[in-house]
């Protein structure tokens, strides 16, 4: 599995910089602002739909996202990446529509949103002390956690022990647990080993083939060519779509 | 209740002598605090004999009014005081409005049903009975409410990612702050608790002493303790539960998000 995926960096390094050569002079011909609330949205079952996102500090945002479909989102630090997860998860004020199947994110009650739309940060949070006590059903955790490279006997492991990258695996299996239609993720594999990360993108690319969207959050642009064909470029709280293919 | 002892002026200087000489350790060890000492001694004085003027004229007066007033004074001292001891304020009107105003509820509530229940004296309102009732449950309802203020704000700011990751994972705000909340109440109950485990065997309550050194026999004394301690218990819980909670409201909102943008920045001291 490992020996696969290494094999496949490889691979994307080269196709990068061809891309990235051409995603610059894209940019230099007109940068694809999204700031139209006319903008069309995309024709085929948009299942996350998100018009005039704003916050105090997040410019108006708008884009959709297919079932099955990933996108990552690019960004300085500080240029507001993780403030966009956080406005569609709701957990910051905000103004502006967001709807997942057609229903609209202020019709449904916040706890039950969430449930829709899974929020994993880049520094989860645990609220008890040992990792069996994070997961309601660890019985479907453990199935997943084992294919991260978790042993059986990880549940009663204490959290102060694990590692960061220990952590983000665990939360990003606590959130898909829930059975979220999309998922955002901050940054999931950045304190990750080759192998874990491997491990971690083909986990999610089996949950995006069984149609769940996902914003990703990554520095990587090895890992953009791997598991999205949009992007997201965040830059001083502007929001705008790189479209390099 | 004749039998007690008064005290002359020449008294209380003789005894003062105890302070001044606790100066003097403070300038031979060079501590720096015979002034603050001096100072505190001075003002401790000076508040007393006012206090003890003020409630000569109500307990003369025996208003429903002056009473009233009195009352709603303390309860607007102890809500400067809850509002001191915060490491980090609610912002706004909410930082004092949230202390004070469950404390009024509170102590007010069971200083009233032990005038009308138990006490009974006549006019119910007497200050002479209201007054030193509520200044005894009010105090200790203050130390209550402070407290578990202080450690929800503080908590919540500590265990903020574990929060949110509750509320991420689709938990409603009160279950999300559920563990933060619990603590907060706990440390808001903790002395009144310790204070009722401790009474008698380490201390001797001061309401206690204080009748006794004035003649009442000790079993009556201790009956009217048992009944301020059972007062303050209740006082403190109420208080605390709804200060706690309407924290909890106030950092949280109706979309379940936690809301630490609604504590004031912190103090420069």
């Amino acid at each position: 599995m490992a020996c696969y995926s290494l094999g496949v960096v490889a691979g994307d390094l080269s196709t990068i910089v061809v891309q990235a050569g051409e995603s610059v002079k894209r940019r230099a011909a007109g940068p694809n602002v999204l700031k139209d609330p006319d903008l069309p949205f995309q024709t085929d079952a948009p299942l996350l739909q998100v018009r005039d996102l704003r916050t105090k500090l997040l410019k108006p945002v708008s884009f959709s996202l297919a079932v099955g479909e990933c996108i990552t989102v690019k960004g300085p630090s500080g240029a507001g990446k993780t403030l966009l997860l956080r406005a569609i998860a709701d957990l910051d004020p905000n103004q502006g529509l967001v709807s997942v199947e057609g229903s609209d994110r202020s019709t449904v009650p916040a706890p039950e949103w969430r449930r829709l739309v899974g929020y994993v940060p880049a520094e989860p949070g645990w609220w008890a002390e040992t990792v069996g006590e994070h997961f309601d059903d660890w019985i479907a955790a453990a199935a997943i956690l084992t294919d991260l490279g978790f042993s059986e006997k990880a549940k009663s492991w204490p959290i102060a022990r694990l590692s960061t990258g220990e952590r983000l695996r665990l939360a990003v299996v606590r959130a898909l647990i829930i059975r979220p239609k999309v998922l955002l993720l901050d940054e999931p594999t950045a304190a990750l080993d080759a192998a874990s990360v491997a491990a971690v993108e083909s986990l999610l690319a089996d949950r995006i083939r069984a149609g769940l969207a996902v914003l990703w959050v990554t520095h990587d642009a090895g890992q953009t060519r791997r598991i999205a064909r949009r992007q997201l470029a965040v830059e001083a709280g502007n929001v705008r779509e790189e479209i390099d293919q | 209740m004749t039998s007690y002892i008064t005290l002359s002026y020449v008294d209380l200087a003789l005894a003062s002598v105890l302070v001044l000489i606790n100066a003097g350790l403070s300038l031979i060890f060079g501590l720096k605090i015979h002034r603050s000492l001096l100072i505190a001694a001075i003002r401790m004085a000076v508040q007393l004999t006012l206090i003890g003027l003020v409630l000569t004229a109500l307990f003369s007066l025996v208003s429903p009014l002056w009473t009233g007033l009195a009352v709603f004074a303390m309860i607007l001292f102890a809500g400067q005081e809850v509002m001191q001891r915060q490491d980090r304020r609610l912002s706004g009107w909410w930082c004092f409005g949230l202390g004070t105003g469950c404390m009024m509820m509170s102590s007010v509530l069971v200083t009233v049903f032990a005038l009308l229940t138990a006490i009974r004296p006549s006019p119910w309102y007497d200050p002479r009975y209201s007054i030193p009732l509520l200044g005894m449950i009010l105090g200790k309802c203050m130390t209550g409410i402070a407290l578990g203020l202080n450690t929800l704000t503080t908590s919540l700011m500590l265990r903020r990612a574990a929060v949110e990751a509750r509320l991420m994972l689709g938990a409603t705000r009160w279950d999300a702050a559920g563990p933060v909340t619990r603590d907060a109440l706990r440390s808001a109950l903790m002395p009144t608790i310790n204070s009722m485990s401790a009474t008698g065997l380490v201390s001797l309550p001061g309401m206690m002493t204080g009748q006794i050194l004035s003649g009442v026999p000790p079993v009556e004394a201790v009956k009217y303790q048992i009944l301020v301690m059972f007062l303050i218990a209740g006082g403190t819980g109420f208080g605390a539960v709804a200060a706690v909670l309407g924290g909890v409201y106030r950092l949280t909102d109706a979309r379940h998000r936690l809301r630490l943008d609604r504590l004031a920045a912190p103090q420069a001291t």
